[in-house]
């Protein structure tokens, strides 16, 4: 696991590109069945999920939004993320670029049906908010013993 | 026809490259803010997930490269079922101009959004110019 770090990126990139090359060939580039909650590109903040047979970990990528902002909440299976990211008043500057967003922000998403919300545990760092919520043990892959 | 053909091999060869190598070739162009007051210029950009030890800011021959690894921490064996984001490297550069002062350029990294700081030089800072009307 401690690999990951030494590497540029990690595997979990790869994994989400692994994804994206899978969905081409599934779909054809460019034409993947829209989900009825996915967002154009570029809109703020860019989500990932990513999940395991014990979790569901939703990542976040919110660059400079304070922690206390932050509201989530988590519905049966639906997650709420929402926050502001206010851009502070600058007087007498001139600006050339204004790319970043300002404002208001809510995203939901929709995670497995089999997530439990009263395990749910998130942290903010680097600018990624991480939220982590636990799998019902029923669903998770069971060995069973042949006789 | 068969420079679509070629394009397309070239493309099959960079996918089976190793994910570090793929990492550098694509990157991501981190939004920025970019605005200027009397002292200075001061640069904004997003680029969540990335450290202080992930971090690279180059000078050289007056054009200033900003980039960045995100380097998350995440279980074993994870699978992908969404992802906005697909790479972890940010790349970006911008050409200086020769009344900016490289040698004191400042930044800072925090929750992800780095603020390069580019001061100008104090005898080109505005002076005011008095418009006589005769």
């Amino acid at each position: 696991m401690f690999a990951d770090w030494t590497n540029s990126g990690g595997s979990l990139f790869d994994e989400f590109r692994r994804l994206e090359s899978e969905m081409d060939e599934l779909f054809g580039r460019g034409s993947w069945p829209a989900g009825i909650r996915s967002v154009a590109q570029g809109t703020y903040p860019p989500v990932n999920v990513g999940i395991t047979p014990e979790q569901v970990d939703v990542y976040v990528f919110a660059a400079g939004v304070d922690a206390q902002s932050l509201d989530i909440s988590l519905q049966e299976n639906l997650l709420t993320i929402s926050g502001e990211r206010k851009a502070p008043a600058r007087e007498d500057v001139n600006y050339y670029r204004k790319e970043r967003f300002d404002g208001g922000f809510r995203r939901l998403v929709t995670l497995p049906d089999d997530v439990d919300p009263e395990q749910v545990e998130a942290r903010y760092r680097d600018g990624v908010l991480q939220i982590h919520v636990k799998r019902r043990e029923a669903s998770r892959p069971r060995q069973i013993e042949v006789k | 026809m068969a420079d679509t053909n070629t394009a397309k091999s070239e493309m099959t060869t960079r996918e089976s490259t190793a994910a570090e190598k793929r990492d550098h070739d694509v990157s991501l162009r981190p939004p920025v803010d970019i605005f200027e007051d009397a002292e200075g210029i001061t640069l904004v950009a997003d680029m969540p997930g990335v450290s202080r030890e992930g971090l690279n800011i180059e000078v050289d021959n007056d054009m200033l490269l900003v980039e960045g690894v995100a380097r998350i921490d995440m279980p074993e064996g994870m699978e992908a079922v969404h992802a906005d984001v697909r790479y972890s490297h940010y790349r970006r550069s911008f050409a200086l101009s020769s009344e900016l002062e490289v040698d004191k350029i400042d930044a800072s990294l925090r929750d992800g959004v780095l603020n390069v700081r580019i001061p100008k030089r104090p005898e080109i800072r505005p002076r005011k110019i008095e418009v006589r009307v005769d």
